[in-house]
């Protein structure tokens, strides 16, 4: 491994037209192997928003057949967060308490505000102390600079777990900095997402998944095997790069034209088979699941992560008294915003009437819109599946005519 | 009281429009804002002297028909880098090149600077001195004179550090207005993004890292002028647009130049110029290259018919890392775009330059 050049290889995976243009056309026989055997369209979900940030940012979506259909699904934690979070944020911040967010949190709007105020921007315009960091290490040494009561919104996947369990565990957390534990467990998302596309047998059906590679590091590319087991559909842990994703998408149709159904990793250089034993433990330690409320979904089964009792010191929920969100409250979305569509691959953000009309990257309305992660706002920035499919054409035909 | 007056002002803040860092970053902001507080109040008459290049082109510079001279054109621009010293040089030799690269850029050759310093109370003599002195190298070295300026000083914290305004002015017998036509090649003169990213790295404290420390990042800041005079001499004719990609980057030029021209421009991400580290940190700092500054570098647009003649010639100026990276088409539906082929071969779109990438860049 030592006489790897990690640099070299990277390179190569992000940048070797022949090496694409190879698997593309491997991905071509498979699918006129599979059009033959009576296969029009299909769909294969991305889980993860950085994997549609791949597809999109590198256009994948024009190399390979047009019925061929990549949709995202629920990878964008910002997107899922109920309304109902920024809310108790919102009002933490206006009663003086400093709260630390992400970037993407921070611009994320709220449907029914706090006093007119709709997001934690608009919070820190009128005097709450909201601070943007990047992780919850920056939030922990700023915190030590003054003694005023302060929330971490520590919201992400499992990827994220390991680091709030050890900074608990380790008790290097603050006394006056509580983490407000919004983390969310990927497979239960999958799995509604495969039921909602069942629902409709009309639609392409979703025949293959490319699973989240960095959330595998952690739970395992075991995690993804109910999926595979009881949905009957190949499965593929993804690296990043846009070759990864080719090899995915070329591993899901060679199982589907064999006829099989498995879990498998494409992305060896990181992921193994039972994931990081030791974060498994620690967030085992400190957190137990609960069924948690996705914006704009509901309740789902065993999908979230809440601090256990015995470390409650730690934990916002307890100190502030926040309770989870009312089922009544959870189709909350703007009005016309087909967000939660979107996450759940049940619509593309072309399909949103809001879409690049009234809902901009610079003003973003829905929450697919304001993370980078979130598909309307990849769409938005690299162009949509529509736009490229035209541009193909144009640029194709120009290219016959000369 | 205090709280009463605290929440009204800030109540006032959004009643009230401000000015944002990303009004000045050289993207779809500036552009808005210029048109809205400048462009449209100046009456046509106004614009430009005579058949000269005036506010219409919004071009690198401007110029003056001088009858039986040619052009004079001139070019004025601020620099407010933070932090005045960088890898690759320092605030002044970035005042003195960067009016030069805008003269060159619209065909011309440049031969005269006028400077403005304001610095701040407090200021270090010494840093004064040497970014003086490195103007007025920069300046010697090109054979260009230093025919007047002004000088000032702001209080203590009324202006952060230092800023150098600077007018250069040229000659030209035919000046570049920016007309790239369907079917023209684009042509990078070199690597694309080091003045952008250093500066980046700097600002985000990443000075020790190894590639800077070793001197293989920094700053590109040079002046153009070994590459545009030879070029405006013997190629003038085949060059139908010419820029410096500073703010806003490539990207930036090439939205211009679609969006002024109402055509389609395509390039080939896997041939466009970037050194290694800067594609590495820009990646991990989640920037894209095409939006970083370049301080010495030059985008052309060129009639295919002698597109790769002029290829081989600026290589042989001695710029080896030039590239034609893409072409100009004519479309229907995607007037006004810039698309890339990307480095697999896919298809996407290259957004005009939006919000504060990086402020005060140069």
């Amino acid at each position: 491994m030592s006489n790897v050049d990690l640099g070299k290889l990277i390179s190569i995976l992000g940048s070797s037209r022949d090496l694409a243009r190879l698997i593309t056309e491997k991905i071509r026989d498979y699918w006129v192997f599979l059009t033959s055997r009576g296969v029009k369209r299909l769909k294969i979900m991305d889980f993860c928003g950085t994997h549609e940030w791949t597809i999109t940012h590198y256009g994948l979506r024009s190399l390979v057949p047009g019925d061929l259909e990549l949709v995202a699904g629920p990878g964008c934690p910002v997107c899922v967060t109920p309304s109902h979070f920024v809310e108790v944020l919102i009002k933490l911040s206006l009663e003086g308490v400093v709260v630390y967010v992400y970037g993407d949190v921070y611009k994320l709007r709220s449907t029914r505000g706090v006093k007119n105020v709709y997001s934690l921007a608009e919070s820190r315009s009128l005097g709450g102390d909201v601070r943007v960091v990047t992780d919850i290490l920056s939030a922990i040494r700023d915190v030590k600079s003054h003694n005023k009561p302060s929330v971490f919104a520590g919201i992400g996947f499992e990827t994220v777990a390991p680091g709030y369990a050890q900074i608990i565990l380790t008790g290097h957390l603050p006394r006056n900095l509580k983490i407000l534990p919004l983390v969310k467990l990927t497979p239960p998302a999958m799995f509604y997402a495969l039921d909602v596309s069942r629902e409709k047998p009309t639609e392409p059906p979703i025949m293959g998944v490319i699973a989240p590679g960095h959330v595998s590091t952690i739970t395992g590319a075991k995690a993804w095997t109910p999926v595979s087991e009881n949905y009957n559909i190949p499965v593929v842990v993804s690296g990043f790069e846009p070759v990864d994703v080719l090899v995915s998408i070329l591993e899901i149709l060679r199982q589907l034209s064999r006829g099989e159904a498995k879990t498998t990793i494409e992305y060896t250089r990181a992921v193994s088979w039972h994931g990081d034993l030791g974060a498994q433990a620690s967030i085992n330690k400190v957190f137990e699941t609960i069924d948690d409320a996705w914006r704009g979904i509901g309740y789902l089964p065993k999908s979230g992560l809440r601090i256990r009792d015995k470390y409650k010191i730690y934990d916002a929920f307890y100190e502030y008294g926040i309770r989870e969100p009312p089922p009544g409250e959870l189709k909350d979305m703007p009005p016309g915003c087909r967000c939660a569509e979107v996450v759940l691959g049940k619509a593309y953000p072309t399909q949103c009437p809001l879409f690049l009309k009234t809902c901009t990257p610079q003003r973003p309305i829905g929450p697919c819109m304001v993370s980078i992660e979130g598909t309307c706002a990849i769409w938005a920035k690299y162009g949509s599946r529509e736009l490229l499919f035209k541009l193909r054409e144009e640029l194709s035909s120009k290219v016959k005519a000369t | 009281m205090n709280l009463l007056v605290e929440l009204f002002s800030s109540l006032w803040c959004c009643l009230v429009e401000y000015v944002t860092l990303a009004h000045g970053s050289g993207g779809v902001e500036m552009s808005e804002l210029l048109e809205k507080l400048v462009f449209s109040k100046v009456k046509p008459g106004f614009r430009r002297v005579s058949s000269g290049i005036g506010l219409d082109e919004a071009d690198d510079g401007a110029s003056i028909p001088i009858p039986g001279l040619g052009h004079l054109v001139v070019s004025v621009d601020s620099y407010t880098v933070n932090p005045p010293f960088f890898p690759g040089g320092n605030i002044g030799v970035l005042a003195a090149v960067g009016s030069i690269n805008d003269v060159l850029v619209m065909g011309a050759k440049p031969i005269a600077i006028l400077d403005s310093i304001v610095v701040e109370e407090g200021f270090s003599m010494r840093d004064l001195q040497v970014i003086v002195d490195s103007m007025i190298n920069v300046l010697e070295n090109e054979g260009v004179a230093l025919i007047g300026g002004d000088f000032k000083v702001m209080p203590r914290g009324q202006v952060d550090k230092i800023v150098i305004t600077t007018t250069a002015i040229g000659i030209a017998e035919n000046p570049i207005v920016d007309r790239p036509r369907p079917g023209d090649k684009i042509l990078v003169s070199d690597y694309v993004g080091e003045h952008g990213a250093v500066i980046l790295m700097m600002q985000l404290g990443l000075s020790s890292v190894e590639e800077i420390s070793k001197g293989l990042l920094k700053s590109d800041v040079k002046p153009l002028t070994k590459l545009m005079i030879p070029l405006i001499e013997k190629y003038r004719e085949c060059i139908t647009a010419a820029r410096d990609p500073t703010r806003g980057g490539l990207a930036g030029v090439l939205y211009e130049w679609a969006m002024k021209t109402g055509t389609l421009i395509v390039i080939d991400e896997s041939k466009i110029p970037i050194k290694e580290p800067v594609k590495r940190y820009a990646e991990s700092l989640g920037v894209d290259p095409l939006y970083l500054a370049s301080e010495g570098v030059a985008v052309l647009a060129l009639n295919p018919t002698c597109a790769e003649e002029v290829l081989e010639y600026v290589r042989k100026l001695g710029f080896e890392n030039a590239r034609i990276i893409g072409e100009v088409r004519e479309s229907e539906l995607f007037k006004g775009y810039v698309a890339a082929e990307t480095t697999v071969g896919g298809l996407r779109v290259v957004e005009p330059p939006r919000g504060e990438l990086v402020p005060r860049i140069c």
